[in-house]
Parts: structure tokens; C-alpha cells; sequence
């Protein structure tokens, strides 16, 4: 189980202190999936990356199984059973997927057993498992071994930022049903995955709001996608779009 | 097997992965002296008359067969330059295997240069595979200077694979190729330089015969203090295509300098030169330790990976 207390991040811009994240209380438990959505520039991404530990929050706690991981390094959650996919996955001349599959799983391991994790997101293992990842690969395909990484390190929690972002639609349509598959087998492990897309928001058992940096809304999917639908979201993200620069905190 | 010391064996097995005799031609040479030769039907190793080297040579045709010559120094002190010379055939399909490793205990300066000449024949296909080693405790320095001369007649095709990875003090490595007609020739540099070593790397491409192409593609570590230059010039004197690329990590207070060199005589020359040289990706780190690796333990697979 994954508990914020109180959790808020500021950057120094210009001199000036400025809030992403303002006072986030929220609850992850176990054998749930939970989908964190609100408009661009909300902080949704940067309340991902502080779970994961590539940031510190500038106040509040985090506990993870009702320790305090809050000052723990990305490497010792790692180790505790916190899994991290990027929105933007990141490219290694050199290394294949074969070796960041056998990295992610911690053991010595078979390429058969990492090609599992392969089809698994729907790529044909034979093909991909000897490739580089490199800028050969297309972003759909970047992404879904972004996601066999995270499959093959088999975290307790598993935080996905933007699994949609810079994918084409017949990707898209694959990645749903890996995380339909995913639900199925949640049993006391936990994902949070943040995302605009309403097939993602769909399968989520809860979900939770995050709009300029503030916790708008939380709760069983049932009762808050209702609420979403056709407003807040959309509208906030048409209207930002027009005053703002583009593209994810 | 060869009556070797311990030293010589892993020696032998870090450059050239031999662990027993070879199969096939072979010349292995220690400490100054060869100590084991042995020509196959189709390939010859003969002595050179004034005790300089060895020729090798191998008849038309010959396919699917190898040649290792590699060389290992244990005694600290040695110098050494020795001259080889490749001739190969017409139509021919080989792996030929160098490399040398040196193991320096002791105070003095131990040196070997290996100057290999390839003389190409029409329509073969050579694959050269050499390594570079150094190791040992003592003071003096283990130093390298390979020479290399290829020569290339019509549609041939060499690929030569040269990794430096550790424990050599000095190197200047230079390469000279030119090309006929239709030849292409692929080169893949390794080069991993740590502690105040010092590595140059020079290439001269003649691109001669129309249709003819080069690929020179280094991939490098400097770390710590080391040193390292990347001087690639391709010239390109007919209707051809070639490329180089530099692509380096540096890490500590390691210094780079890569030297772009392009030269076209022809306008039927099309020439590409590229060099990207910085430090490991903070997100590539960050990544791996998503995995659960530590941050040294992520670079480690990072540089790994790189220089595979």
C-alpha cells in the first residue's frame, strides 16, 4: 500500500518559488488499479516521478507499506517493489532489449522466458528480442518495451506516466488490452497509471483528479468518471491548450 | 597444448579467445619468438628472410577458414616491431584473428607495434577480428602502436573489428585503406581508455574505384584522466559513398578530441562524417535504477553495452 501525506512540490523559477504540487493526501491499496487524470500541467507527472524518487517532494511523507520511503533513493524503492515506466522511454545505443529485460527481472534468465514478456505487449519476441534500443525503434514500439520492463521486474506497485503519449491509435488499442490483462492478475500488487484516455479510465477501480496541483477528486470510478465526462477534463484541457504551451509537466 | 605459462594462457584467451591450439593456420608468438606456427593446405605462414615477420599467404578460393596470429608479452622490458603481411586471393572467404596482450610486472616500458599489411584479392571477403590487452602491476608502460595497410581490389569486401578495452598505457593506431572498384570496407572501433592512458586513433581512406564505399564507425570510454583523439579522413576520388562517425562517452576528467576529415574530388562523392561526444545520460541512469540497479551499477551496464 502506497500513502501520501500531505505532499507538496515547488521548483525556484526566476527567483521565484512556484507550486506544482499542493498538499496531496491519497491512498493507494493493494489489488487496485487507480488512474490519476486531470488537464495538462496539472502535476500529474510530477507526483509520478516523486513516487518513483526521480523527485523530492519540498514537504510531506511517503509510505510504502507504512514505511517512510520518502528520503529513499530511486534505486532502494526500486528494491522495495516500486516499478516505474516513463512517458518518454528512454533510448540506449548499445544496450538490447534482451539485456533491459534481464536487468528489470534481477536474475539470469533464459531469452525464451524474456521473449514471454515480449508477447506479452503484443510484440513478436523473435524480432525485437536482439534489437538495440536504439532510435531505430518507433515510439509505439518503445513503449510497449517500456512496459515489458515493468512486466519483467514484477513491482508491487507499478506506475505508468502517460502510456498513450506518442503512440499510434492501433498501439493504443494493443496497450489496453495489456492492461486488462494486467487487472486480471493485479492479486495484492497494486497500478497507478497516469492518463487522459477514457478506454484507460474505463478499467481503472478508482480513480483520482489532479488539477493545478491540487487533489480535486477521488473515488470509485463509477462515481467520478460521470463527472468528468464531456467537463472538466476535456474543457480544462481545450482551454489550457489555447493559453498554454503544449506538452506534459 | 602449448607449453605456456599461466600468464601467456589468459593472455591468449582475452585477444584472440583461445583456449587450446587452434584449428587451422596459426602463428603465436611470446615474448619476442614465435612458439607455435602452423599452415593449413590452403594458407601458408612463412617467415619472413629477415627475421621481421611473417608473410601469410592464401590461395584463390579458399572459404570458411581462419588464421589466429596473436601475440602475448609477459616479460617486462620488450620492444618490439614486427611486420605481417596478408596476401590474400581471389574469391576467398576468411576470419583472420590478431591481437595482442601484454602482461608488464615489472619497471621498464614494454612495446609491441604490429604493422599488418591486407593485399585484398578481387571479389573476397575478409572478416579481421584483433584485440588489444594490458595488464600487470608494474610501473612501466604497456604500449601498442598497431600500423595497418589494407589494400582492396575490385568488389572486395573486409570488415575489420578492433576493441581496445583495458589496461594499455599508449597507443597510436593508424590505418590506411584504399579502395578499388565496387570494394567496401567496414570498420567497427572499441576503445576504453582509463587512468592517465592515451589513445590516437588515425584513418586514411582512399575511396579510388567508382561504386566503392567505407563505413568507419568508433564507438569509445575515456575515463578518469585518459586521453583520447579520433582523426578519420576519407577521401573520396570518384563516384563513391562513405561515412565515419565518432561516438564517445566521457566520464570523470576524461578529454576527447574527434577531427572530422572529408574530402571530395569527385562530385559523384557522397561523404558523411558524424561525432557526438558527452557524458552517460542522466535518464539512462535513472532508468536502469527503476530497475533496481545502483548508479555505478548502471553505468557499468551502460558502458557495457555501448562498447558490445
Amino acid at each position: 500500500m502506497l500513502e501520501l501525506q500531505h505532499v507538496s512540490f515547488e521548483v525556484n523559477e526566476d527567483g521565484q518559488e512556484k507550486g506544482i504540487l499542493h498538499d496531496i493526501n491519497l491512498v493507494i491499496p493493494d489489488g487496485n488499479l487507480t488512474v490519476i487524470t486531470g488537464p495538462n500541467g496539472g502535476g500529474k507527472s510530477t507526483l509520478a516521478k516523486i513516487i518513483a524518487g526521480i523527485l523530492t517532494p519540498t514537504a510531506g511523507k511517503i509510505l510504502f507499506n507504512g514505511e517512510d520511503i520518502t528520503e529513499m533513493s530511486i534505486t532502494d524503492r526500486a528494491k522495495k517493489g516500486i516499478g516505474f515506466a516513463f512517458q518518454q522511454p528512454v533510448r540506449f545505443k548499445g544496450l538490447q532489449v534482451f539485456d533491459l529485460i534481464r536487468l528489470a527481472t534481477g536474475s539470469k534468465l533464459s531469452s525464451v522466458d524474456a521473449c514471454k514478456y515480449l508477447s506479452e505487449v503484443g510484440l513478436c519476441a523473435r524480432e525485437y528480442i536482439n534489437r538495440e534500443v536504439n532510435a531505430s525503434l518507433s515510439g509505439g514500439e518503445l513503449k510497449r518495451i517500456e512496459i515489458a520492463t515493468v512486466l519483467a521486474k514484477g513491482s508491487q506497485l507499478s506506475v505508468f506516466d502517460e502510456p498513450e503519449a506518442g503512440i499510434d491509435l492501433w498501439s493504443f488499442q494493443n496497450l489496453i488490452k495489456v492492461f486488462e490483462s494486467m487487472r486480471k492478475k493485479i492479486k495484492d500488487s497494486s497500478i497507478l497509471i497516469i492518463s487522459h484516455q477514457e478506454r484507460i479510465l474505463n478499467i481503472a477501480d478508482e480513480v483520482v483528479v489532479i488539477s493545478d496541483g491540487n487533489l480535486v477528486a477521488h473515488g470509485p470510478k463509477d462515481e467520478i468518471l460521470p463527472s468528468l465526462e464531456g467537463t472538466m477534463s476535456a474543457v480544462k484541457r481545450c482551454g489550457k491548450g489555447l493559453t498554454e504551451e503544449g506538452g506534459e509537466e | 597444448m602449448l607449453n605456456l605459462d599461466a600468464t601467456s594462457d589468459r593472455l591468449l584467451a582475452e585477444v584472440a579467445d583461445l583456449h587450446k591450439v587452434p584449428v587451422g593456420a596459426f602463428n603465436i608468438r611470446a615474448n619476442g619468438k614465435a612458439v607455435a606456427r602452423n599452415s593449413s593446405a590452403n594458407i601458408d605462414i612463412i617467415p619472413k628472410e629477415n627475421g621481421s615477420g611473417i608473410d601469410i599467404k592464401i590461395k584463390p578460393g579458399t572459404k570458411n577458414e581462419s588464421v589466429h596470429i596473436p601475440v602475448v608479452m609477459t616479460a617486462s622490458g620488450i620492444k618490439e616491431i614486427v611486420y605481417n603481411d596478408f596476401y590474400i586471393g581471389e574469391d576467398c572467404d576468411v576470419v583472420i584473428v590478431a591481437g595482442c596482450g601484454i602482461d608488464n610486472c615489472g619497471p621498464k616500458d614494454s612495446e609491441h607495434d604490429g604493422i599488418h599489411r591486407f593485399f585484398v584479392g578481387k571479389g573476397s571477403k575478409v572478416k579481421y577480428v584483433e584485440k588489444h590487452y594490458g595488464s600487470g602491476e608494474g610501473t612501466g608502460k604497456r604500449i601498442l602502436n598497431p600500423g595497418t595497410e589494407v589494400y582492396m581490389e575490385e568488389d572486395s569486401y573486409m570488415e575489420m573489428e578492433m576493441t581496445q578495452i583495458k589496461g594499455v598505457d599508449d597507443t597510436v593506431r593508424d590505418t590506411k585503406a584504399e579502395l578499388g572498384k565496387g570494394a567496401r570496407l567496414v570498420v567497427h572501433e572499441r576503445l576504453m581508455t582509463h587512468g592517465d592512458q592515451k589513445a590516437v586513433s588515425n584513418y586514411r581512406v582512399d575511396l579510388n574505384g567508382e561504386g566503392c564505399s567505407a563505413d568507419v564507425v568508433s564507438r569509445s570510454v575515456a575515463k578518469d584522466d585518459s586521453y583520447q583523439k579520433f582523426d578519420a579522413v576519407l577521401n573520396g576520388n570518384t563516384a563513391c559513398s562513405g561515412h565515419t562517425e565518432c561516438d564517445a562517452i566521457i566520464m570523470d576528467n576524461g578529454r576527447i578530441l574527434a577531427v572530422p576529415g572529408l574530402e571530395a574530388n569527385n562530385v559523384d562523392a557522397a561523404l558523411v562524417h558524424e561525432a557526438a561526444i558527452g557524458k552517460i545520460a542522466g535518464e539512462q541512469l535513472i532508468k536502469l535504477m527503476t530497475l533496481g540497479l545502483t548508479e555505478a551499477e548502471a553505468e557499468e551496464q551502460i558502458i557495457n553495452g555501448f562498447l558490445k
